[in-house]
This record gives C-alpha cells, sequence and structure tokens, in this order.
C-alpha cells in the first residue's frame, strides 16, 4: 500500500495517471451528452478527442504537462473564433466537478481542481 | 548507449533522451504536441525492438500488442527501429491456395506466403491487384487453427477488385499483399469481461476471427456475435456460427435483418440497434464493430454512450476506397 504524505501533490492524492483514465470517460461522456457545448467537440475523431481530455483533465488534476498559456490561447483560438465564451467555460468546469463528485472525489480536494481550471480562463478564452 | 532507426536515419541517443528529442534534433519533423504522454500526437511503431512500458501508459490493448508507443515518453533501454504508425511494411508475395464460395456473393479465399505471416485475426492485409489497385480484406483466420490466411471477399456491383477476385482468382496463382495492418483484434487478458461483436456484410470476416481466436484463447465472459444484413441472402456462416455456438455454451450468435422478410431464428431491426435493445447498459464490456462505416461510427457512439469505454471499443469500418 502507497502512503500518502500530507504535502503530496494534488495530482497524486487524487491518484495520478489512472484518476484520469477513470475520469476521462466519464467526462467525456457528459461533454458529448450536454447541448450546451458539444457542438466545439465535433469533427475531431472520438480517440483523438479523448485523449486531448486526457491533457486537459492531466493539466486540471495538478499533473505534470508541458502546456504554456500561450499553447492554451493556440489551441483554443479556432474555438474562441466559434464564439466560445463565459458561457461554455462554466459548462465545462460545471461537467468536471460533476465528474469528481461521480467520482467521489472529496469537495476540498474538487475545489483545488475547479480553481486550477479557473486559472486558465483568460487564455483559454483569448482574453 | 541505444540507437534508433527511423527509416534510412541512424540516431545515438544522448542519456535520458526521448525518442522524439533525438529525432527533433537530428531535424526529423514527425508530429507532437503536449510531450507529455496523453495527446497521443506523437503515436509511433517499432518494429524492431520492445518499447519500455511507460511509453505505452494509456494506450489500448492491441496497440500495446502491436509496439505502439508514444515518442515523448519513450526512453529506450534498447535499440529500436521506428516508424509512424500510417508508414506500410512493405508487399509479400502470396499464394491463392483455396478458393470457395460461403454464399451467393461472398468467396472465401486461402492464402499462403512463403514466410510465415505473424498477425492476430480481425487484423486486415492489403491485397494488389493487376491493374495496380490496392485493397484491405480483414483476416478470418486463426494461426493454429487454420493453414495460411482466409479472406471472405463480397462480391460488389461493378467492383473492380472484388469482381477480380472472385471472375479471375484460382489456386496456384500468386499476387503481392502488404500486412497486418489493424488494431481491430482480441488480446487476452481480461477472460471473463462481456464483449459485444457487431458486423454489417462482409463485417462478419474479422468478427468471426475475433470471436473464434478469442474462444481459443480460452475467453471465459460472454460473446454476443450479430450479424446484419438487409435480406436473408446476405446471412453467412450461418451453420458455422451455430455450430460454435453449440460446442461453447459462452458463445451467441444473433443474426439480424432490417429488411421486411423476417424468417425464423432472425432478430428484425438494424443490426446495433437489436444489440442496443439486448444490451443498454455495456460498462465494463469489450465493442468490437466492423463493416458498413455508417454503422461502425453510430454504434461507436450508442455503446460509448451506453457505458463502454473509449480504449474497450475496437473499430473496423470499411472505408470504401479512393481509387
Ligand atoms: C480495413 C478494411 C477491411 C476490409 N475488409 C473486407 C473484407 O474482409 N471483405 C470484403 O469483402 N471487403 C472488405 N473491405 C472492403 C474492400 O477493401 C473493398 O473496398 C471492396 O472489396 C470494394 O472494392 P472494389 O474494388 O471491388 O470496388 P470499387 O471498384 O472500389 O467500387 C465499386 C462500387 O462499389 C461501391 N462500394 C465500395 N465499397 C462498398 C461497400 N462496402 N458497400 C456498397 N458499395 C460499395 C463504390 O462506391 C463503387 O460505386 C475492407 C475495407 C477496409 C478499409
Ligand atoms: C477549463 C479550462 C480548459 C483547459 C485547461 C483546457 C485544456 C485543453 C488542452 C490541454 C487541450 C489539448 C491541446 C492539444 O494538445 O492539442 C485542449 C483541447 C481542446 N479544448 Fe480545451 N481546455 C479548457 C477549456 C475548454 C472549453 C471551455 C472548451 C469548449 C467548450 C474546450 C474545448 C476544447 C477542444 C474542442 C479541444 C480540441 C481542439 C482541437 O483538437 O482542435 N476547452 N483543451
Amino acid at each position: 500500500m502507497s502512503t500518502i504524505t500530507p504535502n503530496a501533490s494534488l495530482y497524486e492524492r487524487l491518484g495520478g495517471a489512472a484518476a484520469v483514465d477513470a475520469a476521462v470517460n466519464i467526462f467525456y461522456r457528459k461533454v458529448i451528452a450536454d447541448s450546451r457545448i458539444n457542438h466545439f467537440f465535433t469533427g475531431v475523431d472520438m480517440d483523438r478527442q479523448a485523449a486531448k481530455q486526457k491533457a486537459f483533465l492531466t493539466m486540471a488534476f495538478g499533473g505534470p504537462h508541458n502546456y504554456t498559456g500561450l499553447d492554451m490561447r493556440r489551441g483554443h483560438a479556432r474555438l474562441v473564433e466559434m464564439g466560445l465564451n463565459d458561457s461554455h467555460f462554466d459548462a465545462v468546469l460545471e461537467n468536471l466537478a460533476s465528474t469528481l463528485s461521480e467520482l467521489a472525489v472529496p469537495a476540498d480536494m474538487t475545489d483545488e481542481v475547479i480553481a486550477i481550471a479557473e486559472s486558465t480562463r483568460s487564455d483559454v478564452l483569448g482574453r | 548507449m541505444v540507437a534508433i532507426r527511423f527509416g534510412t536515419h541512424e540516431i545515438d541517443l544522448t542519456d535520458g533522451e526521448t525518442v522524439l528529442d533525438a529525432l527533433l534534433r537530428e531535424g526529423i519533423a514527425v508530429p507532437y504536441s503536449c510531450r507529455s504522454g496523453f495527446c497521443q500526437t506523437c503515436l509511433m511503431c517499432a518494429s524492431q525492438g520492445k518499447p519500455p512500458r511507460e511509453a505505452m501508459q494509456g494506450l489500448r490493448d492491441t496497440w500495446k500488442a502491436s509496439n505502439y508507443f508514444l515518442a515523448c515518453r519513450c526512453k529506450p533501454v534498447m535499440d529500436l527501429e521506428v516508424r509512424l504508425t500510417g508508414d506500410l511494411p512493405a508487399p509479400v508475395r502470396a499464394r491463392v491456395q483455396s478458393v470457395q464460395p460461403l454464399s451467393q456473393d461472398i468467396l472465401e479465399i486461402g492464402l499462403a506466403t512463403d514466410e510465415r505471416l505473424h498477425y492476430h485475426p480481425g487484423q486486415f492485409i492489403n491485397v494488389e491487384s493487376p491493374g495496380g489497385l490496392t485493397r484491405s480484406y480483414s483476416l478470418a483466420s486463426v494461426p493454429g487453427e487454420d493453414d495460411g490466411l482466409l479472406l471472405q471477399v463480397r462480391r460488389l456491383p461493378g467492383g473492380r477488385v472484388s469482381g477480380w477476385i472472385h471472375e479471375t482468382l484460382k489456386p496456384g496463382d500468386t499476387l503481392h499483399i502488404q500486412g497486418p495492418l489493424g488494431d481491430c483484434f482480441y488480446c487476452e487478458g481480461q477472460p471473463v469481461q462481456p464483449l459485444l461483436l457487431i458486423g454489417t456484410g462482409s463485417g462478419l470476416a474479422p468478427l468471426s476471427g475475433i470471436a473464434r481466436d478469442a474462444l481459443r484463447q480460452g475467453h471465459k465472459g460472454p460473446i454476443h456475435l450479430f450479424h446484419g444484413s438487409r435480406s436473408r441472402d446476405g446471412l453467412y456462416l450461418q451453420d458455422c456460427l451455430k455450430r460454435l455456438a453449440a460446442r461453447h455454451p459462452q458463445f451467441q450468435y444473433t443474426p439480424c435483418l432490417s429488411g421486411q422478410d423476417i424468417p425464423p431464428g432472425c432478430a428484425r431491426g438494424r443490426v446495433h440497434e437489436v444489440a442496443q435493445a439486448r444490451f443498454p447498459c455495456l460498462s465494463g464490456w469489450r465493442v468490437f464493430l466492423c463493416g458498413h462505416p455508417d454503422m461502425v461510427q453510430q454504434a461507436r457512439m450508442m455503446a460509448f454512450m451506453a457505458g463502454a469505454a473509449i480504449n474497450d471499443i475496437y473499430l473496423d469500418p470499411f472505408n470504401v476506397a479512393l481509387t
């Protein structure tokens, strides 16, 4: 059994890559079913899209990644042109929070995840 | 020190260097994005040598079995020959051993290669016609049960390559094939997981191979095969599949017809809709979808929303060749 030290990273406390694997199917299913935002996710192959959602979840879980704010700007610029705005961003956060609640992640850790995602808002929305 | 080979390039890796970094250092433009092992943009395949396990984290089973890996995560511990996953193996010669009709418009072709081809049932090969056209055909045979390679080729009206195969191929002929290719096959390791196999038309070729392969490897969980066609003359292998079901209680075969005239023993409706009505919850299942591209895409979404995980859904859409 692994013991979790009090100052282990959020990503480790959530369960690392295995937690991302567990969350990605649930999260992606919610996004597809959400008519507020699903039009942003069509036209890309489901496998590729799921892989990108893993990248998203890894970031939000505080995991290791090499994305910069500029990457987030560039990566979502096409979507901003399509009309991506705060309401869509909020919808993604909502789906993220309900995914974590389905996985029985404690509220304080969920708050940390949402805070990380929130910190990317201006980059994602290209402001 | 380890080295990698990519095409004509031989690159010595520096300490702790990844395959992606080494390729980029040499000025070779391979696709990549996140550099953290998630986005799968830098997916590659090792044709020689075994990539380390960390480089396969999160990939589907059949990709791991085919030595696919993420270049950005790959710090090799032995020499590797690597290629992009879209690059094809060189063609080899094959000899026609047998030609046998399975129904009015399905012909079974037996092929032998000089060197034994290592493949998984459900993968496919590319066949070159004398006219220079290339078409893909799935492997319905099971190594150890069948000699050589077995294809099931459906004759299409006006079909150039399927027409050539049906009209002219005979035992003793030689042709060129490439393969094996594709990631739609059975991997051992979860012997009690329920399996759902859905196919239309000659999509039964890969599925019959996958079902027999799973049984041969000792799969214990339920295996449900749904084969769809518009009318009854599109069904084939019925006797063979019924015998298989009689021998293996965990295996069930359901022929489905979307037309009007439904003989006893067949289900009415489109094949993936029949399967969905029977199994509305697919959480924990492994799903194989083969044949008509529209059916495959619709059934993929259906299976995912019904609870199957992305990495547990295997696809073999018979996309129409563009030339
Ligand atoms: C991965 C993969 C695996 C495949 N496995 C098999 C297999 O195991 N058995 C098998 O029989 N085929 C299989 N196919 C399909 C096969 O590769 C050819 O596309 C098919 O035989 C038609 O080729 P053709 O040259 O005879 O027809 P073409 O000369 O290319 O086309 C003739 C006409 O038929 C139409 N057409 C093409 N495909 C279809 C179709 N599926 N349904 C209805 N109309 C069509 C074309 O639009 C055209 O009008 C597979 C395809 C792929 C991509
Ligand atoms: C909450 C903060 C967000 C973060 C941290 C984030 C992160 C990411 C990451 C890491 C990628 C993968 C980039 C790559 O390597 O290609 C990505 C892609 C994507 N994101 Fe986001 N994202 C966020 C919000 C959103 C929102 C609100 C939407 C739309 C409603 C969205 C839609 C997409 C789409 C469609 C892609 C795929 C883009 C493509 O392939 O062209 N994202 N995101």
